[in-house]
Order: structure tokens, then sequence, then C-alpha cells
């Protein structure tokens, strides 16, 4: 996840379009503030300790990817949904994960 | 100059940190597929049998691994944290144990051991635990089998509910072999990691 935030901070082209925010279910602040500590992640990382985005979601097993593309208009559609790491999908690694996303987004 | 307002923005949302190993080094999500699920169950089915203040019964119980671990060998030498939690393969432990799996420093830091318990039996907590690591590694905590004489740990300390599983509980015991936090949780919920800290940071005052 970390490779992947540098892959989108590295390019210019996608620098300020592309935001990673990963969530927490069933993590209180605490747990999700010691894991980024643990981990060095430089997005945001949000609890979601009643598990409520996590319902919402349709409690999804992790690691599950969402992708949303946010239209110009304020509407937005979520253009990818899958449960399993990058390699467990089938990418080769973050980079390629990240292209297929900026295919799928309309991006390229 | 392109104007940000006629760009498509999207985002990633990335769930993680449930199972927290899963995050960052991707357990299979076949494993997922293995865990029971159970539904809402009582909260509470069992009555203590010890207080805080009170010396923690004595036991010895066999690892998964090989060996047997016995608590009185940590008198004078380890604060212990005992985790009971209810069954191999069911949700929630599913994920309180990985959690535990990477704050191992935590613990260090409060001069603790962590000792996690069930009533399943050996062969089956090694192929939990295995699978819990992603089939790399495993736990570095010892996780200690309560199956025969069937749950008799988890009954001496009144956390073995009605129907055989033990409560999911936290037990925090001191050096001199005192009791000095517990936690019976509700089995359908994850006890927060920052109380058990809490409790670890309390003990040397």
């Amino acid at each position: 996840m970390n490779e992947l935030y540098q892959a989108i901070e590295k390019n210019p082209d996608l620098k300020d379009k592309v935001k990673v925010i990963g969530i927490g279910a069933g993590n209180s602040v605490y747990e999700v503030e010691v894991f980024k500590k643990k981990y060095d992640v430089p997005f945001p990382l949000l609890p979601d300790q009643d598990l409520s985005v996590h319902k919402t979601l349709g409690e999804v097993r992790t690691p599950y990817f969402i992708g949303v593309k946010i239209n110009p208009d304020g509407t937005h559609k979520v253009i990818y949904s899958k449960l399993g790491g990058f390699s467990q999908v089938g990418f080769k690694d973050a980079g390629a994960f990240l292209a297929a996303m900026v295919k799928l987004a309309g991006l390229s | 100059m392109r104007m940000r307002g006629t760009l498509a923005w999207w985002i990633i949302l990335w769930l993680g940190v449930v199972c927290w190993t899963s995050a960052l080094q991707a357990q299979a999500p076949e494993f997922k597929e293995s865990i029971y699920k159970v539904g809402k169950l009582k909260p509470r089915d069992s009555v203590l049998k010890v207080k805080v203040g009170e010396r923690a019964p004595d036991f010895t119980l066999p690892a998964v691994g090989g060996g047997k671990v016995l608590l009185g060998d940590y008198l004078g030498k380890k604060n212990v944290v005992i985790s009971f939690v209810p069954a191999a393969w069911t949700p929630v432990c599913s994920d309180q144990w990985p959690g535990y799996n990477i704050v191992k420093d935590l613990f260090d830091q409060n001069d603790a051991v962590l000792l996690g318990i069930t009533v399943d039996n050996i062969p089956t907590l090694y192929a939990w635990t295995t699978q819990m690591c992603g089939g790399e590694g495993k736990l570095w905590f010892p996780v200690l089998s309560d199956f025969w004489p069937h749950g008799a740990v988890a009954d001496k300390y009144g956390v073995l509910r009605s129907d055989g599983v033990s409560e999911r509980a936290i037990f925090v015991i001191d050096k001199k072999g005192g009791i000095r936090y517990i936690d019976v949780h509700d089995i359908n919920d994850r006890p927060r990691l920052e109380d058990i800290v809490g409790a670890l940071g309390k003990l040397n005052k």
C-alpha cells in the first residue's frame, strides 16, 4: 500500500488526482495509530471501530479495495471493488494495480 | 493549466487493518473463507471464579509447536497477559491474535509475555495459527491448548461457557503471580488493545 502511495505521489500526472484512504474496520483510534506508526503509513487511516463504514460497504472481508471515481459534477461511481491484495488478484505489483485503476477511471 | 473542476478525481478506499496482518502482509483471502460464521452470541455465559488482587491459579498446558507452558515459570520474571479466545476458526478471534502478533514491542516494553489459550486441540490450533500468518512464520507468543480435560483452565478462572468454549477474556498477571486486571469481554466483540496496554502500564506503579 505504501508503494502504491509512493507511485501516485511520484507521478505528477496523478499526484493531485488520486488519493488513498485506509479504513481500519473494527479498529479503535489507538489501534489505527499503532498500525500507522508501525508500518510508516503515509496516507490517512481512518478508524471504523463500530464497523459502521464496514457495514455500509457490505461487510467485506479484508484486504478489500474499492476504487471510486469522483466526477466533476460531484457524483461518483465505483470503478473497482474486489477482495484481495494486489498479487492475489493478479497484479504484478502496486504499479500494475495503479495502471489498471488509471485506465478504469479513464484518466490515461 | 487545466481547471481542477474538469478533472475526474478518484479515490482508492482500502479496507484493511481488521485483520491487521492481512493489511500489509496480504493474508490469503481463501483463509477467510474458512472462517465459520457463528452469528450473535450471548455476550457472557459464565461466572468468574477469580478476582483482581487474588493469586492467579497455576496451570500447565501443551503449546502448539511442542512442549508445555507452566504459568508459574514466569513468576518473578515476567508479567503475563492471558488471552482466552472462544475457538479457532471463528470470526472475532481470527482477527484478535494477528493484531497482537504485530505489537510484540508493546508487550516487551512492559516486560510482559502473552499466552493465547483456547479449548481447541493442538492440530486444530496448529492449522489455524499457521493460516493466520499467511503460511509464513508463526505467532511470536505461545498458543496453548486447553482441550483436555476439556476447558479445565478456563473453568478454573471461571470463563468456561455452558457450550464448552471459553469466554473472550483477558487476564493480566504481575510478576508476583497476582491478578491485576480482568476483562471478560462481550464474546461478540474484540477487546481493545489500548485497554490491555493501559493495564500493563499500571503494573510497575
